[in-house]
Order: C-alpha cells, then sequence, then structure tokens
C-alpha cells in the first residue's frame, strides 16, 4: 500500500489565536513494501506526519494518499477505522496504552475492535507473544506485573495484532537497554522482510536510519527538506550538520579511516560488516599492485 | 479536541489589570461578585456593564477569549432568560400569542438577569486570563492565612490547589496520546451506541489512573528529595507587592458600589 502526501500542511489549534503550525508544504511518497526513515531533530515535524498515515490528524491543507483512499484537507473523512486496521502505529512509550486485566486480552483488543473473532485474536496473540520474545506464561499475567521493557514488548504485540500492512514506528526503542533496542529493531526488520510489510520509522538515531532504511526523508522545522537513500544523503554531512544532524557513527568512522590512509574507498559504508569487508577488500587490491 | 479549551487559561502580557497583585485581584473578584447584586434598575445595570467594559478595556484581552469564556454557559444563560420571559406576569402584557404572553417586567428582569450573568463571568475569566495560576494561589495561601489560627491547613491546600493546576496540561496531553493510541487499535470514541462509547471510555481511563499515580510517586519522591518538609518556615521565592495600582482598583470598586447604592431603586 502506498503513501503518498502531497502539499501536506499541519497547524495545531486552528482558528484560535494559539494556532501553532507544525508541518509545511510536506511531500512525500513512501512506495509499497519499502523501509522509510523519517529523521529529525525534537520539534522537527516528526511524531506530527506520523498521525497522518492512518488519519488520526487531518491535513490543514494538502492531500494525503493512503492506499486508495484519499483524504483532503477541509473534507470530512468518513469511515476511517478500515484504514487504521491497515496501518498500524505504534507511539512512542507504547506502554503507556496497555489498560486490560491481562496481557492476552490486550492483545486481543485491537483485533477485536475490528470484528476478529475471539479465537483468531486468540491465535494471533499466542504467536505474536514468542515474536516478540516473551514466554507464554505471561499471557495471564497482568501487564502492569512486568518490567518496562516487556510492557514495551506486549504493546508493539497488541498492534501486530491488527495485522496491518504499513506499520509506523515512533521511537520504537527509546529507554530500552543496548540488546533490546537491536532485538526490536532486528525483529521489525524481520517482519518487513518476511511479511512484505511497508515501514516507516521515525527517528533521530542515525544509526539506525543507515542500518535499516531504504529511503530517508529529513525533517526540519516542519518541513521535509531531503529525501533520498542512506547513501546519498550521508554523502553530504555538511548539510546534514545544518539541519542539526549528525552522520551516523559507522560513517564517521570511515573518514577517520579515509583520512588516515588518505585515500577514499570506493562507497559509503552503513554496517560494520560493510565497512570491515570494503577495508580488506581495499587492503588486498593495495597488495595485489605491489 | 482537548486544544480548543479556553476557558481557564492564562494569557502573559502586562496590562495594568495583569499587573494587579493577585491579593487584589481576588478580592476585588469577590467583592464585586457581591456588589453586583446591588444594581435593581436599567441604570445601575448599565453602569455595571460600562464598568466590566472598562475592565475588559483595561486588560487588553481580546474579547474572543470573553466570548469563549461564555460558551459553556451559554444554555444557562438562555435557560434563565427563558424562564423570566415565559413565568414573570408583571406589568403590560408586550406580546401574545394565544397561550402564550409575554409582560414588560419578564422582558426587564430577563435581559438583568443576563447581564448580571454576563458580568460575573467575564469579570472572573478576566481573573483567569490575567493572572497565572501560581500567583491565583500564592494569592489564595496569603489571603487565607489567617484561618490557621482555626488549625485550616492553609499551606497544604495551597500546595494542593497548585499541584492540581500544574497537572491539568500534562494530563490533558497524556489523555490525548492515549486516546489517540487506542483509536489507532480501532477503539471508537466518537461513534456507535451510547453503550460502546462507555464501553471505549475504559481503555483510556485505566492507563490515564495509571500514570496519574505513577507521577504522582514520583512527584512526592523528588519534593522529598529536595527537603520539602511543609509551610513551617518556608520563605517564598516570588514576593508579592501591593502598590498604588491594587490601592486604585479597590477604592474604584468601593466608589462603584457607593454609586449604585445611590442609584438603585
Amino acid at each position: 500500500m502506498d503513501i503518498k502526501l502531497q502539499q501536506v500542511s499541519f497547524a495545531y489549534s486552528m482558528g484560535t489565536p494559539f494556532e501553532k503550525r507544525a508541518l509545511f508544504d510536506v511531500d512525500l511518497m513512501i512506495p509499497s513494501k519499502t523501509y522509510q526513515a523519517i529523521i529529525g531533530h525534537t520539534g522537527s515535524g516528526k511524531s506530527t506526519i506520523l498521525q497522518h498515515f492512518n488519519g488520526l490528524l487531518k491535513p490543514s491543507e494538502g492531500e494525503v494518499h493512503i492506499g486508495d483512499r484519499v483524504i483532503v484537507a477541509g473534507k470530512k473523512a468518513k469511515e476511517l477505522k478500515p484504514i487504521r486496521q491497515k496501518v498500524g502505529i505504534v507511539f512512542q512509550f507504547p506502554e503507556h496504552q496497555l489498560f486490560e486485566e491481562t496481557v492476552l486480552k490486550d492483545i486481543m483488543f485491537g483485533p477485536m475492535n475490528f470484528g476478529v473473532s475471539e479465537e483468531e485474536a486468540k491465535k494471533r496473540a499466542r504467536e505474536l507473544i514468542s515474536l516478540v520474545g516473551l514466554p507464554d506464561s505471561v499471557l495471564e499475567k497482568s501487564p502492569f506485573d512486568l518490567s518496562g521493557g516487556q510492557m514495551r514488548r506486549v504493546a508493539i504485540a497488541g498492534v501486530l495484532a491488527l495485522q496491518p500492512e504499513v506499520i509506523v514506528l515512533d521511537e520504537p526503542t527509546a529507554g530500552l537497554d543496548p540488546r533490546g533496542q537491536r532485538e526490536i529493531m532486528d525483529m521489525f526488520y524481520q517482519l518487513h522482510k518476511e511479511q512484505g510489510l511497508t515501514t516507516i520509522l521515525v527517528t533521530h538515531s542515525m544509526e539506525d536510519a543507515a542500518k535499516y532504511a531504504d529511503n530517508l526523508a529529513i525533517m526540519h522545522e516542519g518541513r521535509c527538506v531531503l529525501t533520498g537513500t542512506p547513501r546519498e544523503i550521508f554523502a553530504d554531512g555538511k548539510t546534514l550538520e545544518s539541519y542539526r544532524l549528525e552522520l551516523p557513527r559507522i560513517i564517521k568512522f570511515q573518514q577517520k579511516i579515509e583520512n588516515l590512509i588518505g585515500k577514499k574507498l570506493s562507497k559509503i559504508c552503513l554496517t560494520e560488516e560493510e565497512l570491515a569487508l570494503e577495508i580488506a577488500s581495499s587492503v588486498r587490491r593495495e597488495s595485489d599492485e605491489q | 479536541m482537548m486544544e480548543k479549551m479556553i476557558f481557564g487559561r492564562y494569557i502573559p502580557g502586562d496590562s495594568f489589570v495583569h499587573r494587579l497583585d493577585p491579593r487584589s485581584k481576588l478580592i476585588f473578584v469577590f467583592a464585586f461578585i457581591i456588589v453586583v447584586f446591588i444594581a435593581n434598575n436599567t441604570i445601575t445595570y448599565g453602569l455595571l456593564l460600562a464598568f466590566t467594559l472598562f475592565i475588559i478595556l483595561m486588560s487588553r484581552i481580546r474579547l474572543y477569549f470573553l466570548i469563549n469564556g461564555l460558551k459553556p454557559v451559554l444554555i444557562l444563560l438562555v435557560f434563565t432568560f427563558l424562564i423570566h420571559i415565559i413565568f414573570n406576569r408583571e406589568g403590560n402584557i408586550v406580546f401574545e400569542w394565544g397561550f402564550f404572553k409575554v409582560y414588560e417586567q419578564g422582558i426587564r428582569q430577563g435581559i438583568y438577569i443576563s447581564i448580571r450573568f454576563v458580568v460575573l463571568v467575564f469579570v472572573t475569566s478576566i481573573l483567569t486570563l490575567t493572572t497565572s495560576p501560581i500567583s491565583i494561589t500564592d494569592g489564595i495561601e496569603v489571603l487565607l492565612n489567617p484561618l490557621k489560627k482555626i488549625k485550616l491547613p492553609v499551606h497544604e491546600l495551597a500546595l494542593m490547589m497548585s499541584i492540581a493546576l500544574r497537572f491539568i496540561p500534562t494530563l490533558m496531553d497524556e489523555t490525548d496520546k492515549i486516546m489517540k493510541a487506542q483509536m489507532a487499535r480501532g477503539s471508537d470514541l466518537s461513534a456507535g451506541p451510547l453503550k460502546d462509547r462507555i464501553k471505549a471510555v475504559v481503555p483510556l481511563l485505566v492507563p490515564l489512573f495509571v500514570s496519574a499515580f505513577k507521577r504522582a510517586e514520583d512527584l512526592a519522591t523528588a519534593m522529598e528529595v529536595r527537603g520539602y518538609r511543609g509551610g513551617e518556615g518556608r520563605t517564598r521565592y516570588r514576593k508579592l507587592k501591593w502598590d498604588w495600582r491594587d490601592s486604585t482598583s479597590l477604592v474604584v470598586l468601593v466608589a462603584l458600589s457607593a454609586l449604585l447604592i445611590y442609584l438603585r431603586t
């Protein structure tokens, strides 16, 4: 399902003296089954933009295309519910949305809102609890007896239970320990590949964006200022800096090595493995020449 | 949807009214509420209305905010006006339509009551619009200080009030966030039969309560860590200052009530 924003502007408290514009003329195309990262400094409008992807916010100007649905500014949009089943959002600190008596019921809440039968919802919950890396025994516990990290995983399972075609992630690993962060990000990437999900990751971690995303969009003060593949965007560190963003550590590391050996490697590497291989092949080439 | 709420909001500024001491503003408003009831004829009500307009001008608050503050009580206003029109049977008949008779006094009293209502709402709105919640609680604490003699925990009450006021916006934001998260999971607060809608409140309230209690606990810890031990011997960071503006405004109010008493019938 493609998602397309056309000239989208958004203002909070429209028409009151407290009106505050958060988005200006944003154009963004997210093709089906791609992994899109949206990066920006705090207050750049990332969290506002993601609420447009399932109609939680309606644009003040412009159009939002979600699959074959179009949400146009100024027109009443009816029946947004089907969109919300297809576009799942994992909000920042999703553990705050847990409310049921048991983990099982909480995971079932979403699907049952969309008319999925109880048995089917139960089945999904059982599958998902192991997918997010928790033991089956958790299902019968109260979500409030779990640790913060476990609650996060339960909440994520609650969104995945909708079986969306598009999954939007807002800083899904904020506040987790490094291992938990990696596990969750890897899980989403695996889902993205295996189930052909369209994944939209809203983050300020350049490392995650470099590692997983097919396309990046840089937000700055409510505008989408830069789009492209990670390699295209990370080739120009100066521009990024002007948007108060830094290059990923791995690329800074590559630049240091290049300065040290006094020559450029043949491409920009986005992961440790890639960089290691690149350095190795560069060294080999050099010794071959001698 | 929460962001549309104007009532009870503070709008910073530096008008005459903004710069008044919260104590004088509080005394003024409470006294004014009583003074409003002195008026009983066209001249006195006109005077009240003119005086309120004068205060609005002095506060440089845009009329938009005041009109908005009126919206929640609009039904009450219309209702009392209609009650007077329908049930007051004094004076000449102005208008007749079958059973339905409208008397002169009915219209007159209806308008008087409406003016009273509008004036009260405007003046109290101006108090909250021009005074930060913190100043209001400071003012209340100082004004209630004499009640300490009868063992009323004035400081604790003021603290509770300022904490409650402080967390209203936070809780509003929180409500908005959780509502959106549950809507993203297909819960629908605005559609369907009443029974379903009431059921849809549970996924909103439970997380809200959980986070409110957590927040309260964190706050208590943070206060204790910083050595909070009640109001005993506590000094103030914000000193209240009473100057000529405050005295003037109270003198003006006394003059107004004297004039109203003189002019009433």
